[in-house]
C-alpha cells in the first residue's frame, strides 16, 4: 500500500518537538562549549576569540593528577561493583524465586531517595565518630590516622554504592535471558560448575557486562559529588576541576576546553559501543531490530 | 552427617541468597540511616551521629519550619512538575514515531536520544551554561525548566517504548474491524493500554528532575532546588528535617511505584499480553529496557 505523503510525514510530526528540543539543547549547547575553549583572557580583561588552540593542551597538562585520579576512581569503583552487582544480579535472575520482584524494588529503591542526601549518609557512616569506623578501626583496617573520610577508598566507596544500580539492571537483563539448558548442557557434557560458568554463562552475559561497565563508568568518572563530600583535598576529581573552574573561578576557557574533551572522550567510547552493539543495548530490545528489517 | 558439616552444606547451598540479601541490606543502609536520623534528637538539631538523647518526633513536627527549606521544596516540585507534563508529552510521542513508524533518518534520531543518556552530567550542565553565557540568558528557572526537560525526554523515550514494544496490535486492528476511527482507537484502545508505561515515564522525569543536583548546579542562578539547598546546608550541618522530609518523600516513591506496579499487572491481565514487566521495567535505566 501506497502510503500518501501527509502519511509519511507523521513520524516526523511526532519526533520534531523532542529531536528539535535535543537538537537546540544538547547539541548545539556542545558547539557552544567547543567555541568557549577557543577564547581567550580572563574575566576581569574580558574574554575574546582567538582560536585559541592551546587551551587543550594546557588545560589537560594543568590537571593531569586529577584526570589519573578519575581513571583509577571510576575504573576501581567500576571493578567493585562489576564484583558486588554479578552475583547479585545471578540471585535474582535464578535463585529469588517469589521475592523476584521484591529485590529488584530494592535495587533501584536508593533512586526514591536523593542522590545527594544518600551520599551525605554515606557521609555519616564514615564519619569519625560513627560506629562502623570504630569496628574498622579495631580491625586495624583504617589508615595510619584512623580516618575513613577524606581517604581514597572513602570516594571509591561512594561511587561504586551510588553506580551500582546502574551495573545491576543491565546485568540482570542479560542473565533473564540465559537459557539456562545451555549450562544444564555443559554439565551434562561433565564440565564442572566453574567450567560451565567461565565457557557458557560468562561469555553469552557479556553483553550485560560491557553495558554494565559503561553505564557505571561514564557517570562515575565525571562524578564530582562523592569526591567533595567524602573526599579531602587531595582526592579531586576531574568533575570537580570543571565545576569550580566553570562556577568559581569563571575561568570559561579553560574549563569549556576540560569539558570538551571530556565528551570526546565518552563519545569515542559510546559510538564505539553503539556500532557493536546497536543503540538498541542501551534503550531497547531486539525485537525492534528485527522489526526494523 | 555431623552438625558443623551440615551446617556448611546449608551454607554453601544457600551461599547465593544469603549474598544477595547481605548485598540488599547494603544497598539500603543510607536509606535506614537516613530514615533512623530523623528521629534523633540532637541538641543542635543538626545531623551527627550519636543517638544519645533518644528518640523525638520534633523534626518530623516541624519538617515544614523552615522557610528556606520550604521555598527549595516547593520550587523543586513545580519545576518537576513542568518538566514531567512536558518531558512525558514530548517522549512518548517520539517513542511511538520510533516503534510504529519506518522513516529515513532512524538511526540519527535513536542515536540523539542515546548519547545524552550517556554523557557526564558535568558535560550537559557545562555545555548548557556555555550557551547561556554566549547569549547572556538571565539563569533561573527558565533555564532550569530546559535542562531538566533536555535530560529526561530519552529516559521518557525509553520506557513508552519498551511498552510499546510488548504490544498487542491486534487488539488495536480489531477496534478498527468494529469500526473504530483512527482517533476512537488510539483513544479507547492504545492510550489505556500504553498508561501504564505512560504513568511510568512520567514518574521517572518527576524523580530525576526533583534528584538533579549537577546539571542544575550548573544553570540555577539565584533559584534554589531542593537538592542546591541541601548542598548549601551540608556545609554548615543539615538541619534534621531534611532528614524526615527526605524519609517522607521516600514513602510516597515507594506508595506510588507500588500502585503503578499493581496497575500494570492488572492491565496486561486485561489485555492478555505477555507479561514481560517486572519492577525492573518500572523504571529501567538506559540498558535495562533489553529486558523486556
Amino acid at each position: 500500500m501506497k502510503k500518501g505523503l501527509k502519511q509519511r510525514l507523521v513520524p516526523y510530526w511526532l519526533l520534531g518537538p523532542g529531536l528539535l528540543w535535543l537538537f537546540f539543547f544538547f547539541v548545539v549547547p556542545m558547539y557552544f562549549m567547543g567555541e568557549l575553549a577557543l577564547y581567550s583572557g580572563s574575566l576581569k580583561t574580558g574574554f575574546e576569540f582567538t582560536w585559541a588552540f592551546e587551551n587543550f593542551p594546557d588545560a589537560l597538562s594543568g590537571h593531569e593528577e586529577q584526570i589519573l585520579r578519575s581513571f583509577f576512581y571510576a575504573g576501581t569503583a567500576t571493578v567493585l561493583a562489576l564484583l558486588i552487582g554479578y552475583p547479585l544480579a545471578y540471585a535474582i535472575a535464578f535463585r529469588a524465586g517469589r521475592f523476584k520482584v521484591l529485590l529488584l524494588f530494592a535495587v533501584i529503591a536508593p533512586f526514591f531517595t536523593t542522590y545527594l542526601i544518600r551520599t551525605i549518609a554515606w557521609k555519616t557512616i564514615l564519619s569519625d565518630d560513627s560506629p562502623l569506623v570504630g569496628v574498622l578501626q579495631t580491625l586495624s583496617l583504617t589508615p595510619g590516622d584512623g580516618r575513613v573520610l577524606a581517604t581514597s577508598g572513602a570516594v571509591i566507596a561512594g561511587l561504586t554504592y551510588n553506580f551500582l544500580p546502574f551495573m545491576i539492571l543491565p546485568l540482570y537483563a542479560n542473565l533473564e535471558r540465559l537459557d539456562l539448558r545451555l549450562v544444564e548442557a555443559a554439565k551434562d557434557l561433565y564440565s564442572s560448575s566453574r567450567t560451565a560458568f567461565l565457557k557458557v554463562t560468562l561469555p553469552l552475559t557479556m553483553p550485560g557486562i560491557v553495558a554494565g561497565v559503561l553505564l557505571t563508568f561514564i557517570p562515575a568518572f565525571g562524578d564530582y559529588i562523592n569526591a567533595e563530600l567524602l573526599g579531602g583535598t587531595g582526592q579531586s576529581m576531574i568533575g570537580n576541576v570543571i565545576q569550580s573552574l566553570y562556577l568559581n573561578q569563571r575561568d570559561y576557557p579553560e574549563a569549556a576546553a576540560l569539558s570538551f574533551l571530556m565528551m570526546a572522550l565518552i563519545l569515542a567510547i559510546v559510538l564505539l559501543y553503539i556500532r557493536f552493539a546497536g543503540t538498541e543495548a542501551f534503550m531497547g530490545d531486539e525485537d525492534d531490530a528485527e522489526a526494523a528489517k | 552427617m555431623s552438625g558443623p558439616a551440615r551446617a556448611w552444606a546449608w551454607l554453601r547451598r544457600n551461599a547465593l541468597p544469603i549474598y544477595a540479601v547481605l548485598a540488599v541490606a547494603y544497598m539500603l543502609i543510607p536509606i535506614l540511616v537516613v530514615a533512623v536520623f530523623s528521629f534523633g534528637d540532637t541538641p543542635k538539631g543538626k545531623l551527627t551521629f550519636t543517638l544519645d538523647d533518644g528518640f523525638t518526633l520534633d523534626y518530623w513536627r516541624t519538617m515544614l519550619d523552615i522557610p528556606e527549606l520550604n521555598d527549595s521544596l516547593m520550587t523543586s516540585l513545580r519545576l518537576a512538575a513542568f518538566t514531567t507534563v512536558i518531558a512525558t508529552a514530548i517522549g512518548t510521542a517520539m517513542a511511538i514515531a520510533l516503534v510504529r513508524h519506518r522513516f529515513a533518518g532512524k538511526r540519527l534520531a535513536n542515536l540523539l536520544i542515546v548519547i545524552p543518556m550517556a554523557t557526564p552530567e558535568v558535560v550537559i550542565g557545562a555545555s548548557l551554561l556555555s550557551m547561556f553565557i554566549y547569549y547572556t540568558f538571565a539563569l533561573g528557572f527558565t533555564t532550569l525548566l530546559i535542562a531538566h526537560v533536555m535530560f529526561s525526554i530519552s529516559f521518557v523515550v525509553v520506557v513508552v517504548r519498551s511498552r510499546l514494544i510488548g504490544f498487542d496490535r491486534n487488539l488495536e486492528e480489531a477496534a478498527a474491524d468494529l469500526g473504530a476511527g483512527p482517533w476512537t482507537t488510539f483513544r479507547t484502545v492504545t492510550f489505556p493500554l500504553l498508561a501504564p508505561g505512560i504513568i511510568s515515564a512520567a514518574m521517572l522525569a518527576f524523580a530525576l528532575s526533583i534528584d538533579d543536583f549537577v546539571i542544575s548546579n550548573f544553570n540555577s542562578g539565584t533559584t534554589v532546588t531542593f537538592p542546591l539547598y541541601v548542598y548549601g546546608v551540608s556545609l554548615r550541618g543539615i538541619p534534621v528535617q531534611v532528614n524526615a522530609l527526605a524519609t517522607l518523600l521516600f514513602l510516597v516513591a515507594v506508595v506510588a511505584v507500588a500502585i503503578v506496579l499493581f496497575q500494570q499487572r492488572r492491565a496486561e491481565r486485561m489485555a492478555a499480553v505477555q507479561p514481560e514487566a517486572e519492577a525492573d521495567g518500572l523504571i529501567p535505566l538506559p540498558g535495562t529496557a533489553a529486558a523486556q
